[in-house]
């Protein structure tokens, strides 16, 4: 199963390879969606972790007894496609490539495994067509 | 060999028009020559649907009995024109109401085409021949008499791409602009684009049939800020926003496919416009106008987050490729008008042509050959400030006459 977690990582962890242990310790598979780490290498993540859930459940514990802060997002874009206008205005918000539209159709496409949840869309809609639901 | 509006019309007729979208004959002419287009094509079909804020509606609610003189009028709670006799509006489509900016004109003239009742409310000081003083009730698409759209300003030729520079995130009517040049958008259908394709208006002019908002209308008049002074490039298109039109059509029998109300966050509402315009080859020099390609349509870079700057000039086949290169640096690009309906718009154009279903017109008055656009200087306005108004003057006649 898939699931998607912000991490942070407190300045303790920033010189060890936090990722990459978690990756051989327990057979899953690390998707970062975006990071961003400051000089004093403290620093979030969004990834998708993909494993059983057994494994999901002892890799969060890992990731805790490290002291890196785990936060499970469950929230989801939710897009009412019918009224769309194919207008690109949440495109030109969107910055993780989860919206796009061009060639050949230029029609709205909407991956949302891409998706970092920033909300950006939601108030650049000009039709009100994003919404949050929960899982 | 040159043909006539006429000529076509009669072709249009008996269903023998050959009728092609500005993209097809984009393509065709990579192959042919003006010359063989202009013998082959009769009828080439250009669109556009995006965002055009100077559009409105005329509505004449009818007189209720005892009547009113419409004062202040409320649609849906939107303040709209308590200035057109008594119980006409104009229904702009960037009226809003601040306490709920969400909905707006643009949204009103969208639930009047959708069939929807909105709620009425005007006020009036009361007269002899209009006593009412109030007035709350519903309207709609039929309880109304007359009901059409009236767009100052629609279709611009050609338009700037926009950037932003500045520290911070932007919200305007190109959508939202990220800080220091994170992302750039544009708005014109490039080579299917109306005014791209008639680039001197010989064809589009007071009069030329159009299709407009999903129904019928027709162009009245050069659109506001018409502009014919910007720079042409080699192949006779003005870089940046120059001509435009003002357009009319009647209101039943638009769709909301084509004319849907919108809010941009922290900007206002507007409204969404679906335009077909067709361009009759009439000879060679039309079918070598309608032939133009995206890569040939150049526009200017502006900098909306620094004084409307012009930063860099590109044209449309590399702004759909994604992204535009500006002093060194790639930016990402985004339409903000729909291609895609604007594809559709022309396809539809296309077959009501083919169909007989549409008749093309000759203008009765062409373009103005010239105009420029004025900016608004300020000059110092003393305390009071008013100049002498028609008002004042009756009165101070009226004292020392009686
Ligand atoms: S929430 Fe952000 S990343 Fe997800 S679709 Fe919307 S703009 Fe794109
Ligand atoms: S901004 Fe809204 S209407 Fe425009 S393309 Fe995106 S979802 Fe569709």
């Amino acid at each position: 199963m898939k699931r998607k977690y912000m991490l942070s990582f407190p300045e303790s962890t920033g010189d060890k390879p936090v990722v990459c242990e978690l990756v051989r310790r327990y057979d899953i598979c690390v998707n970062i969606i975006q990071a961003s780490i400051s000089p004093a290498m403290a620093g979030t993540m969004l990834a998708e972790l993909d494993a059983c859930a057994e494994e999901l459940t002892q890799a969060v514990e890992f990731l805790a007894g490290r002291g890196v802060g785990v936060e499970l997002l469950t929230d989801k874009i939710a897009l009412r496609e019918d009224g769309c206008l194919q207008c690109g205005n949440c495109v030109l918000a969107c910055f993780s490539g989860a919206l796009t539209i061009g060639a050949p159709d230029w029609k709205l496409a909407f991956d949302r495994d891409r998706c970092v949840l920033c909300r950006a869309c939601i108030t650049a809609c000009p039709r009100g067509l994003f919404g949050i639901s929960a899982e | 060999m040159s043909k006539t509006y006429e000529q076509i019309n009669e072709k249009i007729r008996r269903g023998e028009a050959v009728v092609l979208t500005a993209e097809e004959v984009s393509r065709m002419a990579l192959t042919m020559s003006p010359e063989e287009i202009a013998d082959r094509v009769d009828v080439v079909t250009t669109a556009t649907f995006g965002a055009m804020c100077s559009s409105g509606a005329f509505v004449n609610f009818g007189h209720a009995d005892p009547p009113i003189r419409m004062e202040r009028i409320e649609l849906n709670g939107v303040s709209v024109s308590g200035g057109l006799a008594a119980v006409d509006t104009y229904i702009g489509a960037t009226d809003c109401d601040s306490a709920n900016p969400e909905y707006g004109g643009g949204h009103i003239i969208e639930d009047l085409v959708a069939g929807k009742d909105i709620l009425l409310e005007a006020w009036g000081k009361g007269t002899d021949c209009y006593p009412r003083r109030h007035i709350r009730t519903y309207v709609n698409i039929d309880t109304l008499n007359e009901a059409y759209l009236y767009n100052p300003r629609n279709a611009y030729q050609n338009y700037n791409v926009a950037v932003n520079s500045s520290e911070r995130t932007i919200h305007t009517y190109m959508g939202k602009l990220y800080p220091r040049s994170g992302n750039a958008s544009y708005s014109t259908a490039g080579e299917l684009s109306p005014l791209i394709n008639d680039p001197e208006c010989r064809t589009i002019g007071l009069g030329t049939h159009i299709f407009l908002g999903g129904g019928d209308g027709y162009v009245m008049w050069n659109g506001t800020q018409f502009d014919t002074s910007k720079e042409v490039n080699a192949y006779g298109i003005p870089v940046g926003n120059a001509r435009t039109i003002a357009v009319a059509g009647e209101l039943r029998g638009m769709s909301t496919d084509f004319l849907r109300g919108v809010y941009y966050e922290k900007y206002g509402c507007s409204l969404y416009v679906g335009i077909g315009v067709p361009i009759p080859i009439l000879d060679a020099d039309l079918a070598r106008r309608v032939s133009i390609r995206n890569d040939q349509i150049e526009t200017n870079v502006v900098d909306y987050g620094d004084g409307n700057k012009v930063i860099g000039r590109t044209n449309y086949a590399e702004l759909r490729s994604g992204s535009i290169t500006v002093g060194g640096r790639r930016i990402r690009t985004v339409p903000v008008s729909s291609l895609a309906k604007a594809r559709e718009i022309a396809a539809i154009l296309k077959s009501r042509i083919e169909t007989g279903g549409f008749l093309l017109s000759e203008p009765v008055r062409a373009m103005p050959a010239f105009g420029a656009v004025k900016r608004l200087e300020e000059r110092s306005v003393p305390f009071g400030g008013r100049t002498e108004v028609l008002f004042g003057a009756h009165r101070e006649k009226d004292l020392s006459d009686f």
